[in-house]
């Protein structure tokens, strides 16, 4: 597949703080990336290299086949941002601010159809400055859409946003891609990384430590299952037998199983065998969040 | 790219309406000192002071000078202070937005803003005081145009390199009080001191009010204050786009 991002070695520090050590991936035409990791693990500041909105010290970076630095003015009539810690004039309303975005190429979308999907319409008379934290973000991201862009940043987008807004969110961020472009996504929200990436990047201290689809990162990274269930039955060492179990913990009468590969199946028939038939069997997979977790090594920060 | 231009001047004219504080120190604060001044001091010409006129009519170009003024130094570094300070600038540099369109639309608004100030002094001291009308209509325009893009350019200055709106707001109306008392609006020249006269030479306010009363008052055009002028507007334009901030 084509890329439209590639960086390589990239490299960025603030003063004595290095920000990005070494950064190197590329995202392929029409997918939804995301770069996940703590708060500042570097995150913003690389993609913030990548839209050309700072100086990287080193490595190479190419959008659409454009150096952000020295063409950034070409390359930001092709992709649309949504920054985070920016804001619009305080007493701009919710319609001129669409309307100035889209005065500033001529391909752009029609900005009454996007005000509508955003949820903006009863907003559309409101100045910046009256709307709520999910309003502000929702304009903001309908303004990164504006121009019809072929690359999207989004830095945390569903920051702000309530749940079924997020969701929403989700669905708008699908429909950009149906359309062809390519969405990057900054986010530190596992779920909203589990559902809406097609692949994802972990950064940890300004390296990237993971690149994958999250179903492989969590197969590969997090294959603990957690098998649980509740019996009488006071002797349960048998089930430490079998060979996909790691080990058994028990909280009076309930009772934590946890291995990998198909372990369910074989504790589900120890227990049959044995005579034990507890109605509440349940299997618990692992999570984005157990990986970012094992990965990161942040599980005692959080 | 014009259009760009003309939407975004558009919407910050649009803005400054808005803002109310803002628009009635731009257009009060000249109105109050012809009321005060020229009620004080009358338009019988005297050969020892304001250059041999009457103060009204000495007063009214100079009022216009001050107007323009106030917008550039007091109005504009907050606005764009403001801008950098809540990260609107960032959001503008990610867009394909240049940034001479944004210092255009700057330039833009300030003109309309100085021409609705600049006909309000006219009118309050016209109907006000009887003061008399420029000499020569055409060169006096010119004078004003050239003395809002010089000083628009210093106010742009002063917002591409303070850190703070408070910052521009407290340097802002040092600047224009020190302006307005020695460069030319308040007491006149003769009266001062060297000191005073030597502050007054140093503040672009003195070059732009003389611009203004030369063609207005019959003395013809003055080109020498005319180069200072757009020195300055050169130096500080220069100086703006290299020094300019948007984080």
């Amino acid at each position: 597949m084509k890329s439209v991002i590639e960086v390589e070695h990239l490299k960025k520090t603030y003063g004595s703080l290095v920000a990005v050590k070494d950064v190197s991936f590329s995202v392929a035409e029409g997918e939804i990336f995301g770069l996940l990791g703590p708060n500042g693990a570097g995150k913003t500041t690389t993609v913030e290299c990548v839209q050309g909105l700072r100086r990287s010290d080193s490595g190479l970076i190419r959008v659409l086949g454009l150096d952000p630095q020295s063409e950034g003015r070409a390359l930001r009539q092709l992709i649309g941002s949504q920054l985070q810690e920016s804001a619009l004039p305080d007493r701009i309303k919710v319609w001129e601010a669409l309307d100035l975005f889209a005065s500033f190429l001529p391909r752009g979308l029609d900005w009454r159809e996007l005000m509508e999907q955003w949820g903006l319409v009863e907003k559309r008379n409101a100045s910046f400055s009256s709307l709520s934290g999910g309003q502000r973000q929702r304009l903001l991201v309908a303004l990164a859409l504006v121009n019809n862009p072929k690359v999207v940043f989004l830095d945390e987008m569903t920051a702000g946003l309530d749940p079924a807004a997020r969701h929403v969110a989700w669905d708008l961020i699908r429909a950009i891609r149906e359309r062809g472009a390519t969405v990057v996504l900054v986010t530190h929200f596992m779920d909203e990384a589990e559902h809406l990436c097609d692949r994802l990047a972990i950064v940890d201290q300004g390296k990237l430590v993971a690149l994958d689809t999250p179903q492989v990162l969590i197969t590969t990274h997090a294959n603990q299952i957690r098998v649980i269930f509740t019996t009488d039955h006071s002797d349960i060492s048998w089930l430490e037998q079998i060979p996909q179990v790691r080990s058994v913990t028990r909280h009076g009468p309930r009772v934590e199983v946890e291995g990998s590969g198909s372990v369910l199946a074989l504790v589900a028939a120890s227990l049959v065998a044995h005579g034990i038939t507890p109605s509440d069997l349940r299997m618990e997979q692992p999570t984005l969040e157990d990986v970012f977790l094992t990965i990161t090594g942040h599980k005692d920060r959080n | 790219m014009m259009r760009m231009l003309l939407k975004l001047t558009w919407v910050e004219l649009k803005l400054f309406v808005r803002e109310p504080i803002t628009m009635v120190f731009t257009f009060a604060l000249p109105l109050i000192f012809i009321f005060v001044l020229d009620e004080v001091f009358g338009n019988t010409p005297d050969q020892t002071v304001y250059r041999g006129v009457g103060a009204t009519n000495y007063y009214t170009p100079a009022y216009i000078g001050l107007v323009i003024a106030s917008i550039a130094v007091v109005g504009l570094p907050v606005h764009l202070t403001g801008y950098r300070e809540r990260g609107v600038l960032r959001r503008l540099r990610a867009s394909p937005i240049p940034l001479w369109t944004i210092f255009g639309s700057q330039v833009l608004v300030s003109l309309l803003v100085a021409v609705v100030g600049g006909i309000l002094v006219i009118i309050a001291a016209v109907l006000a005081y009887h003061a008399s009308l420029p000499q020569a209509p055409a060169l006096v325009i010119g004078a004003f145009v050239a003395s809002v893009f010089s000083f628009v350019a210093v106010g742009i200055l002063l917002g591409s390199v303070l850190p703070t709106t408070r910052a521009a707001q407290g340097l802002g109306l040092l600047l224009i009080i020190v302006m307005m008392m020695l460069g030319g609006a308040g007491p006149p020249r003769e009266v001062m001191g060297a000191v005073m006269r030597g502050v007054g030479d140093a503040t672009p306010l003195r070059y732009v009010v003389v611009l203004l009363q030369d063609p207005w008052l019959g003395f013809g055009w003055n080109w020498i204050v005319f180069l200072i002028v757009m020195g300055i507007m050169a130096l500080a334009s220069l100086l703006s786009l290299r020094l300019f901030r948007w984080e």
